[in-house]
């Protein structure tokens, strides 16, 4: 009941100063609101990374061209030509655990299909790919051995592609012509589409859509298309995943010594699991979030500091109202708990409308920017009980500065 | 206004016993007060006077339980009050004294009914139901029943004070302490207050006043004058004005100017 009093006290208090308690709670709004967005921002990435890195297949591993170890984490182009066929055939033969083995190569084109073009990316892989990748046929059928003996003009695609071409239509049958680019002067080849795959659908707000593409017999891709012998990458599917660290021992000796590196220098390809590629991906992202977390922490400190400016200021301003309190029978500690209410108060209210305007700043990113976002329950419980607790903390110096005030001096206090 | 239960029939509702106080500054006490007896009884209606620095102010503070005497006994309504904490002063001063300031003390941007509810908020042993009640109640006690959601800045001086003496009696106190309640007010709204006052201390209500202005003294039944911390003159009394007469007479008076031909 006197708890119940007290807020009363405090918020008729606040209200009679309306402009000065908005002014206030500004910086615990934007700091609260800074908060919630990069968190959102934060678990909105983690989330999709993971989504990314489960629809890239069952215990995959990946072999790029060049040693990306140094460099931090980046995972590009197979800039250099370190991998070829050879690699792929003595990963075949020598190498325990491995259930699939597709080489890689790629590209990004222009193709053609009646009156429609599109832009997308060009794979080239062994039919072992789509099982190792984990697609599945809408359609049609995948190419086969037979078609990669023969560098066929075939190809299946992608659900984005598909529907950017062919808007609904059967894609099957159809010929599609991939344009040859720039360096090979124009021109264009045609490929008959037999398959269509279905939508992984996981790239909402994504880096890139991996429906967007076009799967085509490496031979075809390296021998029609790019006129190379050196491999972006090579995909691997190994039996189980206890066997991955063993299979990558493997694969580093075997490659080491297919490509005669000796003792102490470094290797010339990366070898990444599916695991250590979320863990890369996703340190990456907790150290920008723990940066902007940081930002977001001080600005809800200064918030915090010009709480206890105004409420510091409001004690002296205030010397006589209180000195009337106690005289009419508060208790120092009724006085303590008006005016620590008062800047719980104001950090709790600053906190809910910075919640908002998290919500709403992230809303709006994913809208506008298609960064994926995420805000939950947790981030929201945490940044308000962390408001509340800024509040007690910079309200309790002034309060208790009120508090100690003796009555017949703040009565007298002009 | 039922009178709390502590004061019987023949115990006052104050009473000092040899009571000193010495603020202690450094190089320099200074004996505000030094041995004053006093007993006050219940209904009484007394002016504290003196010229600034005779101690009456301390006295004030004293009486008010906003100070702690330095030696010496204070019986506030039956109750030994020099032994108390800061906490249990606030308790005494929320239920047996009425505080009425000179500058009025109301809060600012706050209704009278709001600030007259103020002293049940902090009411400790006796919750109030009907806050909103009996301080509508109070201010109709002292003609401000149309003025409820007034706030200070709405109101002139006396009607201020008539609020405050609102919220002086709300709690049903033993005593109602005013400190130069009329220092701010022009002569006639001063007759006005004191007219209040009479109108309370007729109903039973035990005032001390402190003044310095000696017409304003009339209005009370007994004067005790201090001088260098020291009661000098305790007497009751004669010649006693009655507010209502007064303003009668300030009434003709005016008539009478306004009828002086120009």
């Amino acid at each position: 009941m006197r708890f119940f009093a007290a807020f009363r006290i405090a918020f008729r208090a606040l209200l009679r100063n309306k402009m000065r308690a908005v002014l206030t709670m500004l910086g615990v709004i934007f700091g609260v609101g800074a908060d919630i967005t990069t968190v959102s921002l934060g678990d909105g990435a983690r989330v999709m990374v993971q989504q990314q890195i489960a629809t890239m297949g069952e215990n995959v591993m990946l072999i790029f061209a060049g040693d990306f170890r140094r460099g931090g984490v980046s995972f590009g182009s197979g800039s250099s030509s370190a991998l070829t066929m050879e690699d792929v055939e003595a990963i075949r033969r020598e190498v325990q655990g491995v259930r699939n083995v597709s080489p890689e190569v790629s590209t990004s084109r222009q193709i053609i299909a009646g009156g429609m073009n599109t832009s997308t990316s060009i794979t080239g892989a062994s039919p072992e790919y789509f099982a190792i990748r984990s697609w599945t046929l809408k359609d049609g059928a995948f190419f086969t051995d037979q078609d990669v003996t023969t560098a066929a003009k075939v190809a299946v695609i992608g659900a984005t592609a598909s529907k950017n071409l062919f808007e609904g239509g059967d894609a099957v049958g159809q010929v599609v012509r991939v344009s040859m680019g720039g360096s090979s002067g124009g021109g264009s080849i045609p490929f008959t589409i037999i398959g269509e795959l279905n939508a992984k659908g996981a790239s909402a707000g994504s880096f890139r859509d991996y429906d967007d593409c076009l799967i085509i017999p490496y031979t075809t891709a390296m021998k029609r298309l790019l006129n190379t012998t050196s491999l972006r990458g090579i995909n691997l599917q190994t039996e189980t995943m206890e066997v991955m660290p063993m299979v990558g021992t493997q694969l580093t000796n075997l490659l080491r010594q297919t490509h005669r590196i000796s003792g102490g220098r470094p290797d010339d390809f990366t070898i990444r699991s599916q695991d250590e590629l979320a863990t890369a991906m996703s340190s990456t992202q907790e150290t920008m979030q723990y940066l902007l977390g940081g930002v977001a922490i001080v600005s809800l400190l200064v918030g915090g500091i010009g709480i206890m400016n105004i409420m510091l200021v409001s004690v002296t301003e205030r010397t006589r109202e209180i000195g009337i309190r106690m005289a009419l029978g508060a208790r120092p500690r009724d006085v303590l708990l008006q005016f620590l209410i008062e800047a719980v108060t104001l950090s709790c209210t600053g906190g809910v409308l910075g919640i908002g305007l998290g919500m709403l700043a992230s809303k709006i990113l994913t809208q506008v920017k298609n960064w994926p976002t995420l805000t939950s329950p947790e981030a929201i419980m945490y940044s308000f009980a962390f408001s509340v607790i800024v509040g007690i903390f910079f309200g309790f110096y002034p309060a208790r500065k009120a508090a100690q005030l003796d009555p017949i001096d703040a009565l007298r206090y002009e | 206004m039922s009178q709390s239960t502590n004061s019987t029939a023949g115990e006052p509702v104050i009473r000092l016993k040899d009571v000193h106080k010495t603020y202690f500054t450094g190089e320099l006490d200074v004996k505000a007060v030094q041995g004053v007896t006093i007993d006050i009884h219940k209904g009484e209606f007394v002016a504290l006077m003196g010229a600034s620095g005779s101690g009456k102010s301390t006295m004030m503070n004293i009486l008010g339980c906003l100070d702690r005497v330095t030696k010496g006994d204070y019986l506030l309504d039956g109750i030994d009050v020099s032994e108390l904490d800061r906490d249990e002063l606030a308790d005494i001063r929320n239920e047996k004294i009425g505080f009425v300031f000179q500058g009025f003390n109301l809060l600012a941007r706050t209704s009278a009914l709001e600030n007259v509810e103020l002293p049940m908020l902090y009411s400790r042993h006796k919750t109030y139901d009907d806050r909103e009640e009996k301080a509508t109640k109070a201010l109709e006690l002292v003609g401000l029943g149309n003025r409820l959601d007034h706030t200070p800045n709405r109101l002139s001086g006396g009607q201020q004070q008539r609020v405050a003496i609102a919220r002086a009696l709300v709690n049903d106190p033993a005593l109602i302490l005013a400190d130069e309640p009329t220092g701010n007010l022009d002569s006639k709204t001063s007759i006005e207050i004191m007219g209040v006052f009479q109108k309370l201390n007729e109903q039973g209500i035990t005032i001390v006043m402190v003044t310095h202005e000696l017409d304003i003294a009339q209005y009370t039944k007994r004067n005790i004058v201090m001088r260098d911390g020291r009661v000098v003159t305790d007497k009751l009394v004669t010649n006693r004005l009655m507010a209502e007469e007064e303003l009668q007479k300030l009434k003709v008076a005016s008539e009478a100017i306004q009828m002086i031909p120009s």
